[in-house]
């Protein structure tokens, strides 16, 4: 895994290089990406806790939307803070209208997910228009969040300022010299060092978190158990329905979490369809990291590079097809290798196109750039389904006292 | 020695379901430190009688008595409490996890909820070495044998601090070294004074292995037996409650043409070949009985050839043509016929109407559609044919196929794939759930049907079914046929032993 | 009082507990702002029954309607096609500009718009539907990100393609207009309010859908595979097929529902053409418990509220309090729909062995 991250990095320098698209792996890029990925990760941790309990959770968009909202009015009227524990109750309390219906009333989880989406959309909306319109915001957005969050900035090696001291910048100066390679190591350092708000830092933290509570805890061990076989759980004394409603409504609330920090870091403002899918988008980073909090954070990281790209330059989105079109014919070599032919000749096929499209084009359509992380999904999606392992019972409604055989 | 009261003492246990009453005054006496194995046929009663006693069920009436005190169980915590620890027929295992988060799971040792896996691997490898059950704590119970995975589930019991265990047909999954190991960890426990009750239908097993033999029938208790003094036949008897049928001598109906011709097929699951090299020909008029335990190729066998699993070697040729690369449907319209061993899962549109019920395999075809279209009216009529014909138990030809017994849903499904008049009909437990009298009328129509010209596979654990009905009868393990038998001339317990490879290894 | 009496009565709980439900939620809500729902619901009656709001809540319920049947048939067969949204935007876009881009007489123009929208739609669901069988991608997370993509491609496409040339001070961006032969006329003028002719054809797709799904071998097959995907299997059901297929006819159906707007209002595709149909059929889809029944009363009912709800304005009262109703009846639907169903099996096994003992008894009284 290292080794492939290894690669990936020399190939984007390369790629910097040759192009001068220095946004490519530039720190500012980099920092964009980590806090672009925040949120996407949040909710994939959040999909995560859920399908671990056995719930499948496409309601996350809707709980990250009433997260956006109530974080929104928390910080307007209380403070940021406040914006925070207000969003993640939000949607927790989501969570706990879709862990109901599904759990004990056994509605069918999908349909219940696209109920919360439709149910928060209105509900937000409604509240938006009683809470915002005539102070300063409307139907469709709130009032600016004037409270923020404290940044960090890690000295001597980024450029923090402890006490006031303006320390040195070493990773930046590195960075501004464009060396082949440790530039870019550089910024990457760098970019996760730089103006990290402490809601990033906590992120972080909640990804090696979850791996010991589920896996290191009485607690964590009985809501995995209930999401690989419910039956079995059940016989030996294991409260199923409550695992799964504890599995669901932490899901909601870190969906609330991931919408809070949309609000009070990326944007200070709500916004009506902030939240761009990254629900829709952090269930995708879930299946692709194997239902595992640290592949769900490569694959939240790889999204947010993405995104961060998306914004920063036309020329940048420009250069990742030349990235793109280097590492489809890498592929499709290892696949031949391989002896798989037809993945091979497919692989090949796309990346002759991808070059011939970065060669003929000067930039890339506006529109498209907006599509990149859609495309991004639906790409990782199709090649990652095969070998995965979802747990067991993933997706299986449950009903007390049922028997296996 | 003195009057020890018993481990377990059940009395008059009663429990009815809605339509079925399942255990009718039943009554079970199990002295400490004996294995006590509780024998009967399917649908006697003793899968409920345990459920109870493991605290999963409720009685309606009766007592349940531990080591001499009277108790009253609200769910298996409560059993458990009292040392009673069950090892399902079907594993109750997540195989995602561990042993040890297998073993543990609900009873974790913890320091402040966070779990003390050195403390739990030590008590595992102690118990482990005690009991005689090896295992290694920290494998993926998905990488485990059958055999293996059985001891997980034992461990679990004997890690709750179970001194009493109910083991519910423990070999039926089991290749006969397996057997052997188990029946070795039974003793070393009972040498450990851990009380053993055994539910099982193998009666060569059963008088193997256990000190004493209650035998159920009908929901009732028929005796208590010890092994010396009873022979299998004697047993057999005791279970079924009449003389064995023996095949009647009949006209042989089996024709010369060939049917279905089944060769080399080899099916491969991941590195495993699940089923491999089986050859063998279905004639008109002929039942050809494949007996195995389960597990060991059959379902492979009846996927390949329904056209559900594509097999990696062989052929299938229905009547000379090749059908090896034909979809479902096609052969469904060619005239085979299927029911399938899992009703529920497979037979059945359970919150669908009778007549909707009624055409599933054969939508495609008259009576029921025309063109495109459905035919209603001639989906309906042939539902009340099969009704009528095969006693099928209900309202109406309207009523959902949830709403009927468990026995008036297979009967529904044997009576809509041979009213067809099907070629070919691959039947795979076709009595399973029926009531005796209905699965003798079901019997009289297969015979019936023969005599017209039907070829039937039949695949089958009910042996006196096997034996009673096939022509030519093949056994099953590992993957392929490991004999052909005279069913006319071979006894249950013959049967039974090559089913399990001992008489295979005996006479090697 | 027999089975299927009670049976009918249980299931109309389904509905009249959502809207009872809906009511005190949306009363609740009502008064916490300090309004009186009483007045509310009263002004919302008399408005909405006037003529026109009938004729307005019917041409509202139309697109709804061919929404929530495109989403019903994905539904019945455990297939949700969330897509639904963009399918249907991408197919207004490029139905508008082929529309615009030929001349034929009438009922062909008209046809020939309605096919393409058709195609489009059963195209950008069937990539969906592709992913699924061949990669295994499920369909709820591929058509989302399909919706998004329909939005950038769309806009694309509009800007530089398929764009009518802009006069100097014009700012819209669309497409060309439709000549007059592809434009559908009004079926009525009520009350002032024009009643579009497309509803005729809504309503011909419904029994479309309801004679595929209940009477054709093609939905005996589909419904087979949502209720059991094994026993549909076994029973010959190729489920890959029926996966491609299906998510093909929902798309196509998809691909209509803009265009009662397209062909007998807008008669071209701009910026401003309608949005969120996709989402709001879904809605339907559930509260008409995906039967085209159903589904035409959950469209009538959320047009109507949609309109009543005008006049609240004029009172001071937020009519966005009504998509609070809304979201209160489908989850309560979907929720009762499961207990009611539970009951109802309870009914129905009782009923069935308490029949049988009586048929066993008289069959005993008979033979002795």
């Amino acid at each position: 895994m290292l080794f492939l991250l290894g690669l990936v990095i020399l190939l984007l320098s390369a790629v910097r290089s040759f192009t001068g698209a220095s946004d490519l792996t530039s720190s500012n890029t980099y920092g964009a990406a980590l806090r672009l990925g925040v949120p996407i990760l949040l909710a994939g941790l959040g999909g995560l806790y859920a399908e671990r309990t056995g719930v499948v959770n496409i309601g996350l968009e809707g709980m990250m939307i009433l997260g956006t909202w109530f974080g929104a009015w928390g910080g307007v009227e209380f403070g940021a803070w406040w914006g925070v524990v207000l969003g993640i109750l939000g949607g927790a309390m989501g969570g706990l209208v879709h862990a109901v219906a599904t759990v004990s009333f056994g509605v069918n989880q999908i349909v219940s997910g696209v109920a919360v989406n439709i149910l928060a959309a209105g509900v937000t909306r409604f509240l938006s228009v009683i809470a915002f319109t005539g102070h300063g915001g409307g139907a469709t957005q709130s009032p600016q969040v004037t409270s923020n969050l404290p940044n960090l900035t890690v000295p001597v090696l980024a450029g923090g300022k402890p006490f006031g001291w303006q320390s040195p910048d070493l990773l930046g100066w590195f960075e501004r010299q464009h060396w082949f390679l440790v530039s870019d190591v550089a910024a990457l350092f760098r970019g996760f060092m730089a103006e990290l708000s402490i809601l990033t830092v906590i992120t972080l933290l909640l990804v090696p978190a979850t791996y010991f509570f589920l896996w290191r805890t009485r607690l964590g061990l009985r809501m995995r158990s209930v999401g690989e076989n419910p039956v079995a759980a059940e016989s030996l004394g294991v409260p199923v329905y409550t695992m799964k409603y504890l599995g669901v409504i932490i899901s909601g609330a870190l969906a609330g979490l991931a919408g809070a920090f949309l609000v009070l870091e990326a944007a200070g403002i709500y916004r009506e369809g902030q939240t761009g899918g990254r629900g829709f988008i952090g269930l995708a980073a879930m299946i692709f990291g194997n239902w595992r909090p640290s592949g769900v954070a490569a694959a939240a990281g790889l999204f947010g590079y993405a995104d961060a790209l998306n914004l920063r330059s036309a020329q940048a989105v420009h250069a990742l097809l030349l990235f793109v079109a280097i590492a489809l014919l890498g592929l499709a070599i290892w696949y031949l290798i391989r002896g798989r032919i037809s993945a091979g000749l497919l692989s090949a096929a796309f990346g002759v196109l991808v070059f011939v499209w970065y060669a003929v084009t000067e930039d890339v359509p506006r529109q498209f750039i907006f599509i990149t992380p859609y495309v991004a999904t639906l790409l990782v999606l199709a090649v990652a389904s095969q070998r995965l392992r979802p747990p067991a019972a993933d997706g299986l409604p449950y009903r007390r006292g049922q028997q296996t055989s | 020695m003195d009057e020890q009261a018993p481990a377990v003492e059940l009395k008059a246990i009663t429990k009815t379901f809605p339509g079925v009453v399942a255990n009718d005054d039943v009554n079970l006496t199990v002295m400490p430190a004996e294995i006590h194995a509780v024998v009967g046929e399917n649908g006697a009663g003793k899968s409920t009688l345990m459920k109870i006693l493991y605290g999963m069920i409720r009685p309606d009436g009766g007592t349940t008595s531990v080591n001499g005190r009277e108790v009253h169980f609200r769910s298996p915590k409560d059993a458990i409490a009292s040392g009673i620890g069950m090892v399902h027929q079907h594993f109750m295992l997540a195989t995602n996890l561990t042993v040890l988060e297998n073993v543990v799971l609900g009873s974790e040792p913890t320091h402040g909820g966070v779990l003390d896996f050195d403390a739990a691997r030590e008590r595992i490898r102690d118990l482990s070495k005690t009991y005689g059950v090896p295992l290694d704590p920290d494998r993926l119970v998905e990488d485990l044998a059958v055999g293996e995975r059985q001891r997980v589930e034992i461990l679990k019991v004997l890690y709750r601090g179970a001194r009493i265990l109910i083991l519910d047909e423990p070999t039926a999954v089991l290749v006969p070294q397996e057997v052997e190991e188990l029946f070795r960890n039974l003793k070393d426990l009972k040498d450990r004074g851990v009380t053993i009750i055994f539910i099982s239908h193998k009666l060569d097993e059963v008088l193997e292995i256990a000190d004493s033999i209650t035998v159920i029938r009908a929901g009732h208790t028929v005796a208590t037996v010890k092994p010396q003094s009873v022979t299998a036949r004697q047993l057999a008897e005791l279970m079924v409650g009449s003389e064995l049928p023996t095949p009647e001598t009949r006209e042989s109906t089996v024709t010369d043409e060939v049917m279905l011709s089944v060769r080399q097929m080899g099916v491969r699951v991941g590195e495993r070949w699940t089923l491999q090299d089986v050859t063998f020909d279905i004639r008109r008029g002929e039942i050809v009985g494949i007996a195995g335990v389960e597990g060991n190729g059959q379902r492979e066998l009846v996927d390949a050839i329904m056209g559900m699993r594509p097999p990696q070697q062989g052929s299938i040729h229905l009547g000379g043509e090749d059908i090896t690369l034909w979809s479902s449907r096609r052969r469904r319209e060619a005239g085979i016929g299927y029911v399938p061993e899992d009703r529920h899962l497979r037979g059945l549109l359970l919150p669908s109407p009778l007549w909707e019920n009624t055409m599933l395999g054969k939508q495609t075809m008259p009576p029921f559609s025309s063109g495109p279209w459905i035919d209603r009216r001639g989906a309906h009529q042939r539902t009340v044919e099969v009704i009528r014909e095969y006693h099928v138990a209900t309202p109406g030809a309207d009523t959902p196929a949830l709403a009927l017994s468990g026995g008036n849903q297979q009967k529904l499904i044997v009576g809509r794939e041979m009213i067809a008049e099907p070629k070919v009909l691959i039947a795979a437990q076709p009595t399973r759930g029926i009531d005796v009298g209905a699965q003798a009328a079901v019997w009289e129509q297969i015979r019936g049907a023969r005599a017209a010209g039907l070829a039937l596979l039949l695949i089958s654990a009910d042996l006196e079914e096997l034996i009673g009905l096939s022509d030519t009868l093949y056994v099953i393990l590992r993957g392929t046929l490991v004999a052909k038998l005279d069913p006319a001339t071979v006894t249950p317990e013959e049967l039974g032993s090559y089913m399990t490879g001992a008489r295979e290894a005996a006479s090697a | 009082m027999n089975t299927r009496m009670k049976v009918a009565i249980l299931w109309l709980l389904v509905p009249v507990s959502a809207i009872v439900l809906a009511l005190g939620v949306s009363s609740l809500v009502l008064i916490i702002i300090g309004e009186n729902p009483l007045s509310a619901f009263r002004s919302m009656a008399s408005y909405g029954t006037q003529p026109n709001s009938l004729a307005s809540m019917v041409n509202r319920a139309v697109p709804l309607y061919v929404a929530g049947l495109a989403v019903a048939i994905g539904f019945k067969m455990n297939l949700f096609n969330i897509g639904v949204e963009g399918q249907y935007r991408l197919a207004a876009l490029l139905s508008a500009a082929a529309g615009a881009a030929v001349t034929l007489p009438a009922p062909l123009h008209i046809a020939f718009i309605m096919l393409v929208a058709m195609a489009v739609g059963a195209f950008w669901a069937g990539v969906a539907g592709v992913l699924r069988v061949k990669r295994g991608v499920h369909e709820v997370v591929s058509t989302i990100m399909l919706n998004f993509i329909a939005t950038g491609l769309g806009a694309y496409l509009l800007a530089n393609y398929l764009r009518k040339p802009r006069l100097p001070n014009e700012l819209i961006i669309q497409t060309r207009q439709i000549p007059q032969s592809g434009a559908l006329p009004n079926l009525a003028v009520v009350g002032g309010e024009d009643l579009r002719s497309f509803l005729v054809i809504a309503i011909a797709v419904g029994i479309a859908v309801y004679v595929l799904i209940w009477r054709a071998r093609f939905g005996y097959d589909l419904r087979a595979t949502g209720i059991n995907p094994e026993a549909a299997r076994a029973s010959g059901v190729d489920p890959n097929r029926m996966i491609v297929r299906t998510m093909l006819i929902s798309g196509a159906i998809a691909g209509l529902i803009g265009m009662s707007d397209l062909l007998g209002f807008f008669h071209a595709y701009t910026l401003d053409f309608p949005t969120g149909l996709g989402f709001d059929g879904i809605a339907v889809a559930l509260v008409g418990l995906n039967h085209p029944a159903g589904i035409a009363v959950a469209a009538l009912l959320f047009g109507w509220v949609d309109r009543a709800a005008q006049i609240l304005d004029l009172e001071g009262i937020p009519k966005e309090v009504i998509i609070i109703t809304k979201g209160v009846i489908i989850l309560s639907v979907v929720v009762a729909y499961e207990v009611v169903r539970r009951i109802v099996q309870a009914q129905q096994i009782k009923a069935a062995a308490e029949a049988t003992r009586r048929l066993e008894a008289k069959k005993e009284a008979v033979a002795a």
